[in-house]
């Protein structure tokens, strides 16, 4: 990069360094935190500013087959919100679910710098991956999806562990994907053969398998802890969105004993129940679920808030999107991977008058103001099942201020608020310090990604500068500054560069003697031939492999990111 | 033809059809520039592999004269930045990386981009967008599927290796018979040569598709329907029972459809009814439906146009973001009313293909083609580019008729450019006339941006 950068009389909050709101100078040097530029180094005065590293997103979908087919799906969407062309940036649309171009932009334009796509099939990596170079400025990377692995799952039930995990290490590299990630594990075996069904408890049989849930559960994280992976497997557990489900998230983390496992979007699996007219009405269990996590530090989970408006349900749960069309969504739309996956989309919106959509913004709030440790409840609105991140700074300020929080509350299903524990918890409000950590220094420590999340010397230059506001929304909203990579990408609120970001992923090692396995399963049950499978770093352009423990440890060298 | 001169291409991808096979074994005789052998490759692919040899042509032609590749860079340049209402139209026969230059230059001269998806599959686009869809990979119906059933369209003759490769005779994890374990049912308006494949074959009157669908799907959700649906669609109201009997017993159902329900009366209603039909018996079963898609990468046009633009085909930029109009910005429509003043057009023929009052107004204003042969189009084109053709010269992305993306393994080298790398060399001209991408007067934070 080469640019050399100053910037001076900055509030700066790093909370990986132990910096809250202390004023003084962050130094830039070829794209990175450096002690110390030369005196003639351009300079930003942040006066009367907020200084933070860039925003790290640790649960989007923003790329590839199913977000594409999310966004061909809703014209009405894109054509309210249009994105204009620059004289040198993309046009695009926006929506719940805008184009590529127009997400990395708006991502930039919101201070964050990273963002991970949570949920591709292997079979749809290059997608993903041609997607991805499409999406400007922000450094990503995405989550593999196989907890419906058909082949992995054989080896499970034959208890061959060891190859197991080598092909999980070899599913993740083939694909260059950054982390593991189960949605629903055991349920696409259900929807695609046994007509629409669903799994429902942790013990239950996967259809032709002698596996359950349970066991799944157990070997993925197991397997990711024994490779070291720089994020633990990532998971969303079984039942989301149904009444009651609490109790499966937390056997789900009770699974983990000690090892390391991330639980996403936990505010969709916080759900009790009473009984209703039709079927029984969730509650909310945001205290249960905050008390266990609270007291395991194995565990670390992201919110997935729920914000009022259009939203997008897009998921490799297929039983769920499947649920949620009977509520009155007019254009469900299933598509089935073989042996990998399953994927549902419907368009959604949250009513504030509707009490379970009110609870499920509650709960969220609940999950942020009953944490104990910022550092593992970090921030997501499941981008775009929850609300858009376009929704984020109001998200921000509805945590800092509790009297915006109050008159929120007050126009909200009344019902809904006596089924959970919001008004108990209505004096938190969250410091910026703290607003550091849920929304960058945890997601980046979460993923590993050591060189991201803080300012501290050899760190990516990713760094956003905010006018302090007491309207937290207006002030999240529009950054003064965005650097990326030490680059000045928005000044003065406006863009001055384009770039394309760099794609984060990890590759495992694995015995090579595992294709001998793989490959025959697919001669048999794919449609791609294997030798076409794998993807080769032609479809990463700018792109860097996050060493795990293992390599770093063998490699005599820090972990970096 | 000397041993050392013949190079094997194991797993080689055919473009010809939406089908994808990757298994092709190509046989390359590298002196002589051609494919001499393609096995595993159907009929169609055994023709497309055989027929694209090299063949002497000029680099480029501008006005019919014979031109460098730069030169002609220059001349098509110059026609997109000079043009008010461009179009970049076709698409469907070269890489993703290609497709995706070609909308980067619709958007920075705020012209129009559309691709053949909008005479084929684009009413089942539309259709999706009114009422979604259940849908799967090709493999997910090889292993599961013990009911398929095809409307309009003939397979045999157009998607030989949909049958055998994919969805009739395949063997599966659940299909280890492959056609012994599933009942393979044809609606079409005539017999075809996919016709004996069939073990059910439902010949309706044409035209009457929408009411055959509209009809099983009242069946479907127990509705009554009058026996005098024979008169007006040729089947039988026991016909229709039987189908939904088996529709709703079958453990896993798939629904493939062609453009002879699309492009005939009805169209998206066509294909919203058979869409809806598949969604509506997951009440009952698991059950899928897909287009047929045609050309090789239509499916990664329909992909890159709309993850750049939000929109599948039809994309206007004159305003300076997308907007999306069937009709109004598909480029036959638009052509017929005379609206555009240049035209660049990519592995396509609109010129033998589209109506005549489109064509001649091709023929009115300057085109520019990208196509490894000569075609109707090239030859009343004002500059005309011979390109390497993808698949067989070019590497890159293509997109199977089920969105699975899928790289090519080219057989040997051209010496013409690939699509892509004369999109790109435009691009750059074209960036370099205008200064950036052109912004239309008024767009705020726009103008003082360099």
């Amino acid at each position: 990069m080469g640019a050399t950068l100053r910037i001076v009389n900055g509030r700066v909050y790093d909370p990986a360094n132990g910096l809250d709101g202390v004023v003084q100078d962050v130094c830039i040097l070829d794209g990175r935190i450096a002690a110390e530029v030369p005196p003639d180094t351009k300079t930003i005065d942040a006066r009367g500013m907020v200084v933070m590293p860039g925003g790290v997103d640790i649960h989007c979908h923003i790329a590839g087959s199913k977000v594409n087919l999310a966004r061909k799906l809703q014209p009405e969407d894109h054509r309210r919100d249009v994105h204009l062309r620059t004289r040198f940036t993309r046009s695009g649309t926006g929506g719940t679910v805008p184009s590529t171009f127009t997400t990395g932009y708006r991502y930039a334009a919101l201070g964050y710098t990273a963002a991970m796509e949570a949920a591709v099939t292997p079979l749809g990596t290059r997608s993903t991956l041609e997607e991805l170079q499409d999406t400007p400025i922000i450094d990503k990377g995405f989550f593999i999806l196989v907890g419906n692995n058909v082949l992995l799952f054989r080896l499970l039930q034959e208890g061959r562990l060891e190859e197991f995990r080598h092909a999980l290490a070899w599913w993740i590299s083939a694909t260059k994907a950054y982390a593991p990630k189960l949605v629903n594990p055991g349920a696409d075996e259900m929807w695609k053969g046994d007509r629409n069904a669903n799994i429902t408890t942790l013990d239950q049989k996967i259809g032709p398998f002698d596996l359950t849930p349970r066991k799944v559960i157990g070997a993925f994280i197991q397997a990711a802890n024994d490779l070291g992976l720089p994020h633990p497997v990532h998971i969303h557990c079984n039942n989301l969105g149904h009444s009651g489900n609490y109790t499966t998230t937390l056997e789900t983390m009770r699974i983990a004993d000690g090892r390391k496992a991330h639980i996403t979007h936990i505010q969709f699996h916080s759900y009790g129940s009473v009984a209703g007219k039709t079927t029984d009405n969730p509650t909310s269990m945001a205290r249960e679920i905050s008390a266990y996590i609270n007291t395991h530090p194995n565990i670390s989970a992201d919110v997935g808030a729920v914000m009022f408006g259009r939203s997008t349900s897009m998921t490799a749960d297929a039983p769920l999107a499947y649920m949620l069309r009977a509520f009155g969504s007019p254009k469900w739309t299933n598509a089935d991977v073989e042996n990998e996956s399953g994927c549902g989309i419907v368009p959604f919106t949250y009513q504030d008058q509707i009490y379970t959509n009110a609870l499920q913004w509650a709960i969220g709030l609940e999950l942020f103001l009953l944490s104990d440790d910022p550092w593992r409840m970090v921030f997501s609105t499941d981008h775009p099942n929850g609300g858009s991140f376009m929704s984020y700074p109001k998200l921000i300020r509805l945590l800092m201020d509790r009297e915006f929080r109050k008159e929120e509350m007050a126009k909200v299903n009344q019902k809904a608020l006596d089924n959970c524990g919001l008004r108990d918890c209505q004096e938190r409000e969250y410091s910026l310090y703290e607003i550091a950590i849920i929304t960058r220094a945890g997601p980046a420590r979460l993923l590993g990604l050591t060189a991201k999340g803080h300012l501290g010397v050899g760190a990516d230059a990713d760094i956003t500068i905010y006018e302090e506001d007491g309207d937290k929304e207006k002030m999240f909203s529009t950054p003064r500054y965005v650097i990326k990579d030490g680059a000045l990408i928005i000044e003065d609120h406006e863009f001055r560069v384009d770039t394309e970001g760099r794609v984060l992923h990890v590759a495992p090692d694995y015995d090579p003697g595992i294709e001998q396995v793989i490959q025959p399963f697919f001669e048999d049950f794919y449609t791609i031939q294997f030798s076409n499978y794998a993807v080769n770093l032609d479809y990463l352009h700018h792109h860097q492999v996050v060493p795990t423990a293992l390599q770093a440890a063998s490699a005599g060298a820090p972990v970096g990111g | 033809m000397s041993e050392d001169n013949i190079r094997t291409v194991p797993d080689a991808t055919c473009t010809f059809c939406g089908c994808v096979c990757d298994d092709i074994t190509l046989t390359v005789d590298i002196a002589e520039h051609r494919i001499t052998k393609s096995q595993n490759a159907c009929v169609l692919g055994k023709a497309w592999f055989k027929e694209h040899g090299l063949e002497e042509r000029p680099f480029a032609l501008i006005g019919g004269r014979e031109a460098t590749t730069e030169e002609a860079v220059e001349e098509a340049a110059q026609i997109l930045a000079g043009a008010r209402f461009p179009v970049i139209y076709g698409l469907s026969d070269t890489t993703c990386e290609a497709q995706r230059v070609a909308v980067s230059i619709a958007d920075m001269i705020g012209g129009n981009v559309d691709t053949t998806t909008s005479v084929c599959h684009g009413p089942t686009g539309m259709a999706f967008q009114n009422v979604g869809e259940s849908t799967a990979s090709l493999g997910e119906i090889r292993n599961r599927a013990d009911l398929v059933i095809f409307w309009g369209g003939n397979p045999a003759e157009a998607h030989p290796r949909l049958f055998t490769r994919y969805a009739v005779t395949a063997k599966g994890m659940y299909t280890p018979n492959g056609k012994k374990d599933r009942t393979v049912v044809l609606v079409d308006v005539r017999r075809t040569a996919s016709t004996p494949v069939a073990d059910i074959f439902l010949q309706v009157k044409p035209g009457s598709d929408f009411e055959v669908l509209w009809a099983l799907r009242a069946l479907v959700k127990g509705r009554k329907v009058d026996a005098s649906i024979e008169q007006r669609t040729g089947i039988s109201l026991a016909v229709l029972e039987d189908l939904v009997a088996r529709m709703k017993r079958c453990n896993f159902g798939a629904l493939l459809f062609g453009m002879g329900l699309t492009m005939t009366r009805g169209r998206h209603f066509n294909a919203g009814a058979l869409l809806a039909l598949a969604t509506d018996l997951n009440e009952f079963t698991h059950f899928v439906a897909a287009p047929v898609r045609g050309h090789g990468n239509v499916t990664g046009a329909d992909n890159v146009v709309s993850w750049q633009t939000g929109y599948p085909f039809g994309v206007n930029f004159s305003r300076g973001y997308p907007r999306f109009n069937p009709g109004e910005w598909t480029t036959a429509d638009l052509l017929a009313r005379r609206e555009a003043d240049a035209a660049m057009i990519i592995a396509s023929d609109p010129g033998s293909n589209f109506a005549q009052a489109a064509i001649e107004h091709l023929k009115r204003i300057p085109v520019i083609t990208l196509d490894p042969k000569t075609t109707v189009t090239s030859q009343l084109a004002r500059v005309a580019f011979t390109t390497a053709t993808y698949g067989i010269n070019v590497p890159g992305t293509v997109y199977r008729m089920d969105n699975v993306p899928i790289s090519l393994r080219p057989a040997f080298e051209s010496p013409y450019p690939s699509d892509e790398q004369i999109l790109r060399a435009i691009r750059g001209r074209v960036r370099a006339l205008l200064g950036g991408n052109r912004v239309p007067a008024g767009t705020p934070l726009a103008a003082n941006v360099t």
